[in-house]
């Protein structure tokens, strides 16, 4: 060799080994066509979601936004009208909207039912009569949700409504004293269903992780470099990152829709409070991500071809798809035996104990569960690398089995 | 090939590594033992390599080598024995100072060459920036300067490989280990890794590697270890092992018969040149040659010459390893070969 440097560089650590791998792995993942479509990919059923439920929104706004046809005198009609937009900034939703039918000679009654029946269903209920003796026509559900707000648009219109409001201070809190377990339980569930996908969608990578380097020949590169525990580190660790990257560009995406008004995300607030909720949900992510990431690239290393791959795919898929279920339905039961065992099993453990973080506010039991959860991380990587290194890195030629060079003996003796 | 004309005394078949008392060693390893799935892969393999060393292990194929160099480098544990690697017993402790090109080669084919070196030598400790400042300069010096920025899967073969072969050396390791370096290489390309691994030893750099090629071995190894059905029957320098087989003795004489015909040994053979002329073949007595000698210059034989000739590595490994194993080194040989 020719160079003549000095000597630069010395012995990594298991974590420097580990981050060597994750950054080739990362940058290559990254860098690859299949990263795009990977990202595109999720996109398009929230995409279809969103589009759905904004044209179904939308239908359904214009289905049933009640109108009450107002069919007074013109006087009436006019102060009625009025009267609707003067209240519309305090009680907005809760008043029905106003269609002037036609103008009528005061004291002229109206055929309500005649009108209603002529409308085809464009209003709810006529309004006839005058301000001072409003008359409802309409079926018994719509006569009964719009008596009252009819009846404060008439004494608006007449000059005897409420000449001032006091000024209402308000107090957001992040978490409502009051006992919103529904809420909760629903936040619970949806963070539950999230995480799920999300792990579902991205520890299923790790099972084809270590074909490349099988295919490729480098294994051995990497084994005799840094200890195989570094090696699965780095690939858990790099499928890690494109994970957050991933759940940046779909996260992100979610928001602008949430903003844009496109989607109507609105969760109650969990007992631990947003922020800790979203970092917590952010580290059992990564728990999740690891505990069956280690487990999945041990069982992919095992396969010698993407086919093999895709066939242990459906199993894991499947073990995750129990371990959801199981973890869904404990949660259900907070403080139960069953839930507790739920955030005990290290891999059922992120998702329930982001449902605990839902509905209890301690937070030292998440530093427990997430040391936890770490612990079964190092334990299966340790357990996945040493079958690894028994099960792959052999050479020469194939092993008959004793029990059948036993059973060949006997048969050469016969 | 000559030696000193003296008594001559076989080496032992039982003798471990015959290790230098100055170079400290490199490597030391004291009964290995692999198993897998019942089958044991090497059974008490014990090797002593010294420092700056030019070191073969020499067999056939499925004797075991890849996995004895994979136990040395920590890629597997044995089930039972130590080795020591330049002083550490966990080698990954020395990965920094150890290069290794396995026999079944590869990097990522979407990466750039220098950058496939520059891997290579950061999964060793070389800072990643240092390591692609190496690599273009190596490339450079190996005229592959111009193959740098393509990625690997755009190289040939040939090319490919020695991309790998200068991203084992990159960090400049103290120790060097290469599994069947020589296989898939062409004549040209062997000559070229002779060279660089001579020089890699000439700088001081142990270099051990795994060949079933005994020409390989012959002409590079300063010591070998002869592995054969997992088992290690020889371990030590070149000349200790053509020791195995007795010197053979080349005499010619301008008489065919005379009185001195009795000093000759009883197997010894008359064998005839092209030219007509003839002479004995027979092995070195135990006595050596001064009463031979002695006995024909009394008996006025008519010396024409008389040298001594010690055994090729060849003729050594049929006599440590056994026929078989001789064979399958042929067999193997041959399977590379097509």
């Amino acid at each position: 060799m020719s160079t003549s440097s000095p000597i630069i560089g010395g012995r990594l650590s298991g974590l420097q080994a580990a981050m060597v791998i994750a950054r080739r792995d990362f940058t290559a993942i990254l860098f690859s066509r299949s990263f795009f479509f990977f990202l595109l990919g999720p996109l398009f059923p929230v995409i279809v979601v969103i589009a759905a439920s904004s044209v179904g929104q939308k239908t359904k706004d214009a289905a049933y936004r009640p109108v009450l046809g107002v069919a007074m005198s013109a006087a009436d009609n006019d102060a009625l009208l009025k009267a609707r937009g003067a209240l519309d900034t305090r009680l907005g939703k809760a008043l029905p909207e106003l269609s002037v039918i036609r103008k009528v000679p005061d004291g002229t009654a109206a055929g309500g039912p005649v009108e209603l029946t002529s409308s085809q269903g464009k209003y709810v209920a006529v309004v006839t009569g005058s301000l001072s003796q409003p008359v409802l026509t309409g079926p018994q559900v719509q006569v009964e949700a719009w008596t009252g707000p009819l009846s404060v648009l008439a004494a608006q219109a007449q000059g005897r409504g409420p000449k001032a409001y006091p000024q209402v201070t308000t107090r957001a809190i992040a978490t409502p004293a009051v006992n919103d377990r529904a809420g909760r339980m629903r936040t619970a569930q949806n963070s539950q269903t999230l995480l799920f996908l999300l792990t579902m969608l991205l520890a299923g990578m790790v099972l084809s992780n270590l074909v490349e380097e099988k295919a490729n020949k480098i294994i051995e590169v990497l084994a005799a470099a840094v200890p195989m525990d570094a090696v699965f580190y780095g690939k858990l660790f790099a499928m890690l990152g494109v994970s957050f990257v991933g759940i940046t560009v779909w996260g992100t995406t979610a928001g602008l829709a949430t903003i844009g008004g496109w989607s109507d995300l609105n969760f109650t607030a969990p007992a631990v409070g947003w922020p800790a909720f979203i970092a917590l949900g952010i580290a059992y992510f990564a728990m999740a991500y690891l505990v069956l990431g280690a487990v999945f690239l041990t069982i992919g290393s095992m396969a010698a071809t993407v086919r093999e791959v895709q066939t242990l795919s459906m199993p894991a898929s499947m073990s995750q798809l129990v371990t959801f279920f199981f973890a869904s339905y404990a949660s259900a039961r907070p403080g139960s035996t069953l839930a507790f065992v739920a955030e005990a099993i290290p891999f059922s453990s992120p998702f329930a104990m982001i449902a605990r973080g839902a509905n209890q506010p301690e937070l030292w039991p998440h530093l427990v569960a997430l040391a936890w959860q770490a612990l079964w991380v190092a334990v299966f990587v340790r357990f996945g690398a040493e079958l690894f290194r028994r099960r792959v890195m052999k050479s020469g030629p194939v092993a008959v089995k004793p029990k059948r060079r036993k059973l060949f003996a006997r048969a050469a003796r016969a | 090939m000559k030696m000193e004309l003296g008594q001559w005394q076989p080496a032992g078949n039982a003798e471990p590594a015959v290790a230098d008392p100055v170079r400290p060693l490199a490597i030391e390893a004291r009964g290995l033992v692999k198993r897998f799935d019942g089958f044991t892969a090497v059974d008490g393999v014990d090797l002593s390599v010294p420092e700056g060393a030019i070191y073969g292990v020499l067999g056939p194929n499925g004797a075991g080598k890849t996995t004895t160099l994979r136990m040395l480098l920590g890629i597997i544990e044995p089930d039972a024995g130590y080795r020591r690697i330049l002083g550490a017993e966990r080698p990954h402790d020395v990965a920094h100072a150890i290069g290794y090109l396995p026999e079944e080669r590869g990097l990522y084919p979407a990466m750039k060459a220098y950058e496939a070196i520059a891997f290579v030598g950061a999964l060793r400790g070389l800072p990643l920036a240092e390591g692609r400042r190496r690599g273009r300069e190596l490339l450079e010096n190996h005229g592959l300067g111009y193959a740098a920025e393509r990625q690997i899967r755009q190289l040939s073969k040939g090319m490919a490989q020695q991309v790998q072969l200068l991203a084992t050396l990159v960090h400049e390791p103290r120790l060097v280990i290469f599994d069947e370096p020589f296989s898939g290489l062409d004549a040209l390309n062997q000559g070229k890794l002779e060279r660089m691994m001579r020089a890699l030893a000439e700088k001081g750099t142990t270099v051990i590697f795994s060949t079933h090629v005994i020409a390989h071995a012959e002409r590079l190894c300063d010591s070998v270890a002869i592995i054969a059905e997992g088992k290690v029957p020889f371990a030590g320098p070149v000349d200790v092992a053509r020791d195995h087989i007795r010197p053979q003795v080349r005499l010619e004489t301008r008489k065919d018969e005379g009185a001195w015909r009795a000093a000759l040994p009883n197997d010894a053979r008359r064998e005839r040149k092209a030219d007509g002329s003839a002479f004995w073949y027979f092995p070195l007595p135990d006595t050596g040659v001064e009463p031979l000698l002695r006995a024909l210059i009394e008996g006025e034989a008519g010396i024409l010459s008389l040298s001594i000739e010690r055994a090729g590595l060849h003729d050594a490994f049929v006599a440590i390893a056994g026929e078989a194993a001789a064979r399958a080194l042929e067999l193997t040989a041959e399977e590379q070969a097509r």
